[in-house]
């Protein structure tokens, strides 16, 4: 086994034990109306956090995709309510714009050589900006194609919904899975986040891969505002501040390494379930503060960074212990 | 020929890397590539991997002029190159690592189990049955470096360039090395082989060619030559300028500062003895990569020893890091001033006082008019040419940013100063001055250890001179005995050591 995956069984065996204990508790939360709900209202993160894992696993970050989630709602509420323009046509066009905005970051972190902190921090000021500037109040979303996006779900045995979203969620996670371990490109990432000097002389396409993971980024964070204007009916401008935080977060968790080169897309969506699973037990239990749920993700992402530089000095050592 | 250099030049402002350099690799033959730091080994192979644009000379490969612009492009012109640093992926699996640019598909994506079984069929062309989905991390640096042979051959598979490839390997390992490389041989590769293990280059090489300050010294068959011709090409014996300073006749009978005992690390520096007298200068000699800055690094506390002591008149002496050296009085001036040394934007003032400050603490600045005393004392009196103190010490000359590093440690007054090649890239007539200086510091007391390549500089300005070869401290050689024939002579012989 390779030591790269056990913070990914790590996450596995957490997330399993949480849903143990909360089970032993409130047996109710293995229904599939908790998973049904699970799924659907964690959907916007997922998504995000797929893109996110993809960019993290290159070495980069991008901290504009709440912004770019905001302003995708935002836009898509704002034509909606405009223009008589089918919503299907709205969203091809929001995701070919959010898409072409994560290239453009991309193609600056590559060509003037700035770290992927500052370029993208400068382009989550400018989405967030720009979804000001389409509306500073909430707009609400009344179209009727939204109210059939919202009833197309599976009604599980147990009454529980499968949603769109959800599923779509679960889609994006195959796909993120897909391009990560069974693409050309995807092993271009591992090998940009594992040293981009080694990984240039193996002949790694840096500039077309660096634009291509923004790309996809910015793919995901429209896809995900689709996915929360439906979820909520409405574009506000104010929505899913820090949410780039939680994704990054759900990442972490996830067993991927912050500084690149190793992880798992599908750790990612165990990341993202975890943090949803907490919140789920904290609305159970009804007593406790919703900031618990905070508090715990940080816990969380502590116990992971020391579980990941235990494993990196492990490996470490037993690689040098190889060599003598 | 496969591969033939003629004239080969190549220059940097100041310095002619390359000179005139001819070079022909045979189909089927393992060619060492020879010389001390700065002979050309390093910019002949940039050449010739694109790394570099050669400024003159011809490459012509099985008959026809190449010119390679990108390590990409040398690479497809047959020409793959294997570094002391494998220069694969640690968080890739072996296969992806071998595999990357040609892995194969089944519709679009790329087949995993496929990739896997052509990997384990490359592989073990060379011997090597390993799990190749396992990171390549997880495997010894030898393994890894087998890989980067075979990833390299799959690509090019003409000329193989090995630039130091088993510097961090064990006897064992290097054999395994040594294996894969023969049977390239005989499957018809032309094979570089760049390395200081003199052993390694006779067991495994069929012809050297010698560089010496970017000019080819000679092309021989590596059985017509003896190590000590070999050495001899390398170090050359035109270093006429060394400045002759009369070594002090009783260094013997000087009373001892420091008795080192038994200190060594694994795979850094088999445990040496060493006594150090006061006021004596020790010189250290040896080829390159034969653990002379490691003895230097071990006795600085910048890699902890793992055995022996260090004792004074005091008794034992804490060096586990390079802040417990400079508290016992020791100081360090590195080998390459301008990475390790200087500060290359602060003044002269700033960079003499920098280790002094250091020492005191950071809240407790030395006053500034302190500050200029000292910096004037030592422009003084290590004669640094300067306009004044306040001139960033990156406008100096070569020899007065040296002195400069000196001044620093000398503003400590340590009792014992280890100088890393410290007439490293400097003119003439600085290069006599700090020999010079050496000498006084020592007269008045001060013991230092003197690390250099150049045997007519250690025998001007040492007491003794310990020779090192393959991280072992193998003679020391005191008063008649140090001349630079004798020198050779140890660092050539064939010890049971090695």
């Amino acid at each position: 086994m390779n030591t790269r995956a056990l913070p990914l069984y790590a996450t596995i065996v957490i997330f399993l034990l949480a849903w143990l204990l909360s089970w032993m508790q409130f047996p109710n939360i293995l229904s599939t109306r908790v998973i049904g709900n699970l799924l659907t209202d964690n959907a916007y993160l997922g998504i995000v956090a797929v893109g996110m894992t993809l960019v993290i696993l290159s070495g980069g970050i991008d901290l504009s995709v709440g912004a770019v989630i905001a302003f995708s709602g935002v836009l898509i509420a704002v034509l909606l309510r405009d223009t008589n323009l089918h919503p299907l046509v709205v969203f091809a066009g929001v995701l070919a714009l959010t898409t072409a905005f994560g290239a453009c970051m991309g193609l600056l972190i590559h060509r003037l050589a700035m770290p992927a902190f500052i370029v993208t921090l400068a382009g989550m000021f400018l989405a967030r900006g720009a979804a000001y500037m389409l509306s500073i109040q909430s707009v609400p979303i009344d179209h009727p194609f939204y109210k059939t996006l919202r009833d197309a779900y599976y009604l599980m045995p147990g009454k529980g919904r499968l949603t769109l979203i959800g599923v779509l969620m679960l889609a994006v996670v195959a796909l993120g899975m897909v391009l990560a371990h069974r693409t050309r490109f995807g092993t271009s990432l591992y090998a940009l986040g594992g040293g981009e000097q080694t990984a240039r002389l193996m002949g790694v396409r840096q500039g077309q891969t660096t634009v291509l993971v923004y790309a996809f980024s910015g793919l995901m964070a429209g896809l995900s505002g689709v996915v929360f204007s439906v979820y909520t009916s409405s574009g506000y401008a104010l929505a899913t501040v820090g949410t780039e935080l939680t994704a990054i977060a759900a990442v972490v968790i996830g067993g991927t390494l912050l500084s690149g080169g190793a992880g798992y897309v599908f750790g990612t969506l165990v990341g993202v379930l975890t943090m949803g699973l907490i919140q789920t037990y904290i609305v159970f239990d009804g007593t406790l503060s919703s900031w618990w749920t905070k508090i715990v993700i940080g816990l969380l992402l502590l116990a992971f960074i020391l579980l990941q530089k235990g494993l990196l000095t492990l490996s470490g050592r037993s690689l040098r212990k190889g060599a003598a | 020929m496969l591969l033939s250099i003629r004239s080969l030049t190549k220059t940097f402002p100041g310095t002619r890397a390359l000179d005139e350099v001819d070079l022909d690799i045979a189909a089927g033959e393992v060619h060492a590539l020879l010389g001390e730091n700065g002979a050309g080994k390093s910019t002949l192979i940039k050449c010739l991997t694109g790394a570099y644009r050669r400024d003159g000379g011809t490459i012509t490969m099985e008959g026809a002029p190449i010119d390679p612009r990108s390590t990409l492009e040398a690479r497809q012109l047959g020409i793959g190159t294997v570094y002391q640093e494998v220069n694969l992926l640690p968080n890739l699996t072996v296969a992806q690592n071998l595999m990357f640019g040609a892995e194969p598909r089944r519709m679009g994506l790329i087949d995993g189990r496929a990739m896997r079984r052509e990997a384990d069929r490359l592989l073990r062309q060379y011997g090597l049955e390993i799990d190749v989905g396992r990171d390549l991390g997880a495997y010894s640096v030898a393994i890894q470096q087998i890989v980067a042979i075979a990833r390299a051959v799959a690509q090019s598979g003409k000329v193989l360039i090995l630039d130091e490839p088993t510097a961090s390997l064990d006897r064992r390992e290097v054999e395994m090395v040594f294996d894969v490389v023969r049977g390239l041989r005989d499957r018809g590769l032309g094979i570089i082989f760049v390395s200081h293990f003199l052993d390694q280059v006779f067991e495994l090489t069929d012809r050297v060619t010698i560089l010496r300050n970017g000019r080819k010294i000679v092309t021989e068959a590596t059985a017509r030559l003896d190590r000590m011709s070999l050495i001899q090409h390398m170090l050359g014996r035109d270093l006429d300028h060394a400045a002759p300073v009369t070594r002090a006749p009783d260094a013997d009978a000087a009373p001892a500062l420091l008795r080192i005992e038994g200190l060594g690390r694994d795979g850094v520096i088999a445990p040496f003895d060493l006594t150090v007298g006061q006021g004596e200068v020790v010189g250290l000699a040896g080829l390159l990569g034969s653990g002379r800055t490691e003895t230097a690094e071990l006795l600085f506390g910048l890699r902890p020893a793992q055995t022996g002591t260090v004792r004074d008149a005091n008794g034992a002496v804490d060096l586990r890091s390079p802040r417990a050296a400079i508290a016992a009085g020791f100081g360090f001036a590195p080998e390459d001033r301008k990475t390790d040394g200087i500060v290359g934007d602060l003044s002269i003032r700033e960079n003499i006082i920098l280790a002094l400050q250091a020492r005191r603490g950071w809240s407790r600045p030395i006053p500034r008019s302190e500050q200029n005393q000292l910096a004037d004392e030592y422009i003084r009196r290590l004669d640094i040419r300067t306009s004044d103190r306040e001139k960033a010490i990156g406008e100096l000359s070569g020899g007065n940013q040296q002195k400069a590093v000196l001044a620093r440690w000398l503003a400590m007054n340590p009792r014992f100063l280890i100088l890393d090649e410290p007439t490293r890239g400097i003119d003439v007539g600085a290069h006599a001055q700090i020999l010079r200086l050496i000498r006084t510091l020592t007269a008045q007391g001060m013991s230092v250890l003197v690390i250099s390549s150049e045997i007519d500089e250690l025998v001007a300005v040492s007491d003794r001179v310990i020779v090192l070869r393959d991280r072992r401290h193998v003679a020391q050689l005191t008063g008649q005995q140090v001349t630079g024939d004798q020198i050779m002579r140890a660092i050539a012989q064939e010890g049971a050591a090695a």
